[in-house]
């Protein structure tokens, strides 16, 4: 029993658990296309886990995380329309044709090299958020400010996507025909990106859970709750914060890279505001402070939005609208934090150990819980 | 008061001679838009000294505390051990070695006591050190639980800890950050009489082997434990020396006199009690 229950061996249980569900039952039990719509939601989930760092543990309400996923998924997608024009013999992907464009333009022609565009997906984001942040954080732009102007990009990036022809407008980068050689429309390759995507998300998670647990993720909290206290210890919290949100971005660039092979469509609607606010919604509700409250509200939205918008499709957005205000107004600390409380309770009122939960970071939401 | 004999205690003036760490003020002026809260004060304070800075409210007590820490910008000169403090960001000065606490406890609350006391240890951890789980207690921290009387809570969220025991551990912080320097802003603000002695014993125990100010408005605190008191009017020194000497002092008389006349904070008596200085002794 004290095996079971010490967080190492949970861990471990738990991760073993996930993976035999994401590689095993899943591909058994769901359809192609379900199986891709589930690869769909592990890509939100991934941007969710950063955000739950960023913006849970961190204090950083990271209302612009589709900028980063955005960037990841058009690199994607950009080196897939070269691929496939290369495959044709043509020198421009067949939107360009249409649009009358001849030669590929100077900002596309690195990402014709599978390792630049990698390379670039890996980099350019946290590169980015790494700028962005140095200059955020030093200034100590923070709360609010810092929300507004976070959205505020994903606004700016939205639109200027729109106004470019050459990364297809409103439209964006569609119909993409193989992937690094694999051939999109064969079932089995759609089964790897989803294993791709599992696997990926189960790294992120690992990563996270590192981050978290080690002295960073206390210090990471201290500067959430206390960020002038830090300073007087000797930390510049600007260094501190800058981690978490380089992270989070980098996640989200990744994501949106998964994202583009398994839903064969980027466009500006997927990166703007309003899918920026969407890869919070999950977060708050899930739990933004946990570890796996996230992932679960994350792909539980997800999920929701497409099972109700098939049979109410105008009615979901308000449910969804009207679940965030009730979780951000009455629970603060998402599903993870009830289930958290509805433990404590049950502990209080037994006075016996509770059974190892599903959850690992279950201990660390009733720390966080008893405080508030 | 009890004081183990085998430690230093501090005196008046420092107790470690020429060896001493110090911190030298020397004209310092802070002005919000004009008013000047702090218009050239000058401080020598040597280690192993007990300083408590008293003053009406708004003499530019705290806002002194302020401007040694970086919290606001100031002129004229900060010197610790001969590095220049002024201009220096506040998490430079902080890793100089000079650290502060607050009028209100700003502990972190979802924190646990070691965790508090852990990160306060930690501001010059490598970026490896910090990516990893805190395994050990570092033996400073342990022995900060112990001063400061924590060590049963050390697994508390510091959020429910009581007032007293949360200023305890943010000295307790402050020593393991291994500050030289400690500006300490009402400690024992809002603290029962036990836990003002306690607080006052710590202050002692520590205030041996370091520099300790102490922004204080409790007069029979201050005549306790005070070893040196400097006194602030209007951002000026207005008396330095002894709790008698200071006490004595008619300039100081008259400030708190006149205060209290205008029906402020009349804290102050001015006679010294006889059994207040024998207490000290």
């Amino acid at each position: 029993m004290s095996i079971l229950t010490s967080g190492r061996y949970r861990a471990w249980a738990g991760f073993a658990l996930a993976a035999l569900l994401l590689f095993v039952v899943a591909p058994a039990v769901l359809s192609d296309f379900r199986l891709s719509l589930l690869g769909k939601f592990l890509c939100f989930a991934i941007v969710a886990v950063g955000i739950g760092l960023a913006w849970g543990r961190g204090g950083m309400l990271t209302l612009g995380q589709g900028v980063f996923f955005g960037l990841g998924a058009y690199m994607m997608a950009m080196h897939l329309k070269i691929a496939d024009a290369e495959l044709r013999g043509d020198t421009v992907p067949d939107f360009m044709q249409i649009a009358g464009i001849r030669e590929l333009p100077g900002y596309w022609v690195p990402f014709t090299s599978p390792i630049v565009t990698i390379l670039g997906i890996l980099l350019i984001p946290a590169l980015v958020a790494f700028v962005l942040g140095l200059g955020v954080f030093k200034r100590r732009v923070k709360g609010a400010y810092f929300a507004i102007l976070s959205q505020a990009l994903a606004a700016a990036f939205a639109i200027l996507l729109v106004g470019q022809q050459s990364t297809g407008g409103s439209n964006g980068l569609n119909r993409f025909r193989t992937f690094f050689g694999f051939n999109l429309n064969d079932p089995a390759n759609k089964q790897m990106l989803f294993f791709i995507a599992a696997g990926v998300l189960l790294a992120v998670v690992a990563v996270t859970r590192q981050l978290m647990n080690s002295r960073y993720g206390e210090l990471l909290v201290a500067v959430r709750d206390q960020e002038e206290r830090v300073r007087f210890l000797g930390y510049d919290p600007a260094n501190i914060k800058l981690v978490a949100y380089v992270t989070a971005a980098f996640f989200a660039g990744v994501a949106g890279a998964l994202f583009v092979p398994i839903v064969g469509i980027i466009s500006p609607a997927d990166v703007g505001i309003v899918p920026s606010i969407a890869f919070l919604i999950g977060v708050a509700i899930g739990g933004r402070s946990t570890l796996l409250g996230p992932v679960l509200g994350a792909i539980g939205v997800a999920w929701a939005q497409s099972a109700f918008s098939e049979s109410f499709p105008s009615g979901w957005i308000y449910a969804q609208g009207l679940l965030f205000i009730v979780v951000v107004g009455f629970f603060p600390a998402g599903v993870a934090g009830l289930f958290a409380l509805l433990k404590r309770k049950k502990k209080a009122s037994s006075e016996q150990p509770a059974p190892p939960g599903p959850e690992d970071e279950t201990e660390a939401t009733e720390r966080m819980e008893m405080a508030r | 008061m009890t004081i183990p004999a085998t430690a230093k205690e501090p005196v008046l003036g420092g107790n470690a001679g020429m060896s001493s760490e110090y911190l030298e003020v020397r004209d310092l002026r802070v002005s919000f838009d004009g008013f000047k809260a702090v218009d050239g004060v000058d401080l020598t304070l040597m280690q192993g000294d007990l300083r408590f800075l008293i003053g009406p409210n708004g003499a530019g007590k705290t806002t002194l505390v302020d401007a040694i820490t970086g919290l606001v910008p100031a002129t004229g000169s900060v010197t610790k051990s001969g590095v220049e403090l002024i201009g220096k960001k506040v998490h430079r000065i902080a890793r100089l070695g000079v650290g502060r606490t607050f009028q209100t406890a700003s502990v972190f609350e979802e924190l646990t006591v070691l965790q508090n006391l852990d990160i306060a240890a930690g501001a010059g951890r490598s970026a490896l050190t910090l990516l990893r789980r805190r395994k050990t207690v570092l033996p400073a921290i342990e022995e900060a639980l112990d001063v400061t009387g924590l060590g049963k809570l050390r697994d508390t969220p510091a959020g429910i800890l009581a007032h007293g025991q949360k200023q305890w551990l943010e000295i307790g912080m402050l020593l393991v950050q291994n500050c030289s320097v400690l500006l300490l802003d009402e400690p024992v603000a809002g603290m029962s009489h036990e836990e003002r002695d306690e607080t006052g014993n710590l202050l002692r125990r520590i205030g041996g082997e370091r520099t300790v100010v102490v922004v204080e408005h409790d007069m029979d605190f201050m005549r306790a434990f005070a070893t040196s008191v400097t006194v602030l009017h209007a951002g000026t020194v207005l008396s330095e020396g002894t709790v008698e000497q200071v006490q004595a002092d008619p300039r100081v008389q008259e400030v708190y006199l006149g205060t209290a006349a205008a029906g402020a904070a009349p804290e102050l008596q001015p006679e010294v009690s006889k059994e207040d200085s024998d207490a000290r002794a």
